[in-house]
């Protein structure tokens, strides 16, 4: 048997950050994972994370991820792969399965961050090949760069359905529409406005009727559902796809500390460990981190680890007294601050009428997945004026504020709380230097010069596409919705470093089109 | 055709250019094929536009790829001879035997 002061089970960003947070103080750390690579999910999450610095927001997960596993490598800790985690038992030992036999640990504390799996939905034909987790898609096309197919069909609309999505796009696989059974969509308003954009429709309110195909899928067909969850006859519509991605939610993977008799509550559908604002469950000195404790953000599991990597340290005595006390207090601000706003956990269904500003929410948004061109000049960051300057197209509170700090000019203002909209300042100088249109993990920013002369206006799009547009070369605006608009040719492509892979490609455009041009798609519109 | 067109991403605007990796050969139902080294025998086998991976006991209906992280296992395979081994998590390997599992393998 050999000990450790603390095991932690599992490297994702949770557990990663948990042994970090220990080793940092002194404790002899071990950290188990059943996978090959350390990670967990974050090195298939290629999109640049939401919230603010503290939170590692504009990084992308990728980037998280090896910053993160440098840093506790760095600090000591052992990383075990391959090392699946068999059995919690009494006085928190361990059964570890590694090789080909089976070893015994014991720690003084022990923090389980496993994570979540996929839940999944049975409909005819779910069982085909082509049928597949949202995450498994990503996985296939983000780690092993295998697209996994050609054309998909997304089923559910939150972050992890849109965050894909997008994704299959990047990866040059097409998508014929996000299928969502609510009324209304799930995830951030900006993450579906890229996708429509681009020309992906969303249908609300229908659900999968099946999939066809006999060896493999060859269609998908979705009906509309009324209120009461029937299908409306006569609604039903077929796609020609190869692939049906499933995101309808994450269920917390706690086999372990059920196992163990760790005390369970009821949430959502499923349920969840008890555990104290530190992570500490019934099984005393047994802490949780991450999804396993309640499905979030991989932002707020970097803290939640944080915090119970501390507390594990403070219960063994490493760390006490005003030091504890400042960083628990700091790391819980933090992560409150990410679990404000319009998608906090406590408001998962339901959808508020009005911003905390008090402006009405998009219905558009919310059924279409882009801000009708009537609506965009509700909110702060939408406004007019001379000469380049941005157009910040974020109309819901969530709490992300990467781009006021990317502004060297002061344009940019999020007062109060990092969930409050961002205004544009109209007067303080763009320079159109575009960091703030990299920064935004939304990709909701645009820079925009109403008059160039000519009758013509210049429009800015970040653009995570290949292949990039090649200056002079024309091809087609594309409005919110991705409805075509105009002939537009490409101005300038600008790709530094600090725009960390999100190009800045600008087209020219008739002046009337200068605040409805939101995307740019080499064929020409007949 | 959809399938049949090369699914490798060769270039990806986050991921950058694909690294060159060494072509491995293995054979799938005793057809020689190949893969890269370093990737699960699943990629590989989606590379080469094989999405069924076996087919089910009682009714003998087709699986492949489902959750792609060794949960599921619905891409079990028979590999050296071994039945249910879970192709997505089990890294390609020089002169591998990958067969098409029918029921429990064996």
């Amino acid at each position: 048997m050999k000990r450790y002061d603390l095991i932690v089970v599992g490297a994702g960003p949770a557990g990663l950050s948990a042994a970090a947070e220990a080793a940092s103080l002194g404790l002899g750390v071990a950290l188990f994972d059943e996978n090959a690579r350390p990670g967990g999910q974050l090195f298939k999450q290629i999109h640049k994370f939401f919230g603010s610095r503290e939170h590692k927001a504009k990084m992308r997960g990728i980037a998280i991820g090896a910053e993160l596993l440098a840093e506790a490598r760095g600090l000591g800790v052992e990383v075990f792969l391959d090392s699946p985690v068999a059995g919690l038992y009494e006085n928190r030992e361990l059964l570890v399965r590694r090789g080909d036999g089976v070893r015994h640990y014991k720690a003084d504390a022990i923090v389980v961050a496993t994570g979540a799996s996929e839940n999944m939905l049975a409909f005819e034909g779910w069982t085909l090949p082509g049928v597949m987790g949202a995450g498994a898609a990503q996985t296939m096309m983000n780690l092993n760069r295998v697209r996994p197919g050609n054309r998909a069909l997304m089923l559910g609309s939150g972050n992890v359905g849109l965050v894909v999505g997008f994704q299959l796009l990047q990866a040059g696989c097409g998508l014929a529409a996000v299928v969502d059974a609510a009324p209304h969509i799930g995830g951030y308003g900006v993450h579906a406005a890229k996708l429509a954009r681009t020309g992906v429709p969303f249908f609300p309110s229908h659900t999968v009727l099946r999939a066809e195909g006999t060896d493999r899928v060859t269609g998908a067909v979705i009906g509309r559902v009324d209120t009461d969850w029937n299908v409306v006859p006569g609604s039903e519509k077929s796609f020609a796809v190869d692939t049906i991605c499933v995101a309808v939610g994450l269920s917390p993977s706690a086999g372990l500390l059920k196992m163990a008799g760790c005390r369970m509550r009821a949430e959502g559908p499923g349920e969840v460990p008890e555990r104290d604002d530190d992570g500490e469950t019934s099984l005393g000195g047994v802490f949780v981190a991450g999804d396993v404790s309640g499905i979030e953000e991989a932002s707020a599991a970097m803290i939640e680890g944080r915090l119970s990597g501390l507390a594990a340290a403070a219960k063994l005595g490493f760390v006490g007294g005003e030091a504890l006390e400042n960083r628990r207090e700091g790391l819980r601000s933090a992560l409150g601050s990410l679990r404000d706003g319009m998608f906090t956990p406590k408001n998962r269904g339901k959808i508020p009428a009005s911003t905390s500003e008090g402006l009405p929410v998009s219905e558009s948004l919310l059924t279409n997945g882009y801000l009708g061109d009537s609506e965009a000049g509700r909110y702060p960051g939408v406004k007019s004026a001379p000469g380049v300057h941005p157009v910040l197209e974020c109309a819901q509170n969530i709490p992300c504020n990467p781009c006021r700090d990317a502004c060297p000019k002061g344009c940019i203002r999020v007062e109060g709380k990092i969930i409050a909209l961002p205004e544009f300042v109209p007067g303080s100088g763009c320079s159109g230097c575009g960091m703030c249109v990299a920064s935004c993990s939304g990709q909701a920013i645009f820079l925009v010069n109403e008059d160039i002369g000519d009758g013509k206006a210049a429009v800015t799009i970040p653009y995570e596409f290949l292949p990039l547009p090649a200056k002079g070369q024309t091809g087609t605006a594309l409005g919110r919705s991705g409805a075509p608009l105009c002939p537009a040719e490409v101005a300038e492509v600008r790709l530094i470093g600090a725009y960390d892979h999100t190009a800045l490609m600008t087209f020219t455009v008739p002046r009337e089109f200068a605040m409805t041009a939101r995307f740019w798609k080499s064929e020409v519109a007949r | 055709m959809i399938g049949e067109d090369p699914v490798r991403i060769l270039s990806h605007p986050i991921l950058g250019e694909a690294e060159p990796r060494r072509r491995l050969t293995f054979t799938l139902d005793g057809k020689e094929m190949s893969g890269l080294e370093g990737e699960p025998i699943a990629a590989a086998l989606r590379a080469a536009g094989v999405m069924v991976h076996r087919y089910t006991k009682k009714l003998q209906k087709p699986r492949g790829v489902f959750c792609a992280i060794g949960r599921c296992t619905d891409c079990v395979m028979t590999v050296n001879g071994r039945p249910n081994v879970r192709t997505c998590v089990t890294p390609l390997e020089e002169g591998m035997t990958v067969k098409t599992q029918r029921g429990a393998g064996g």
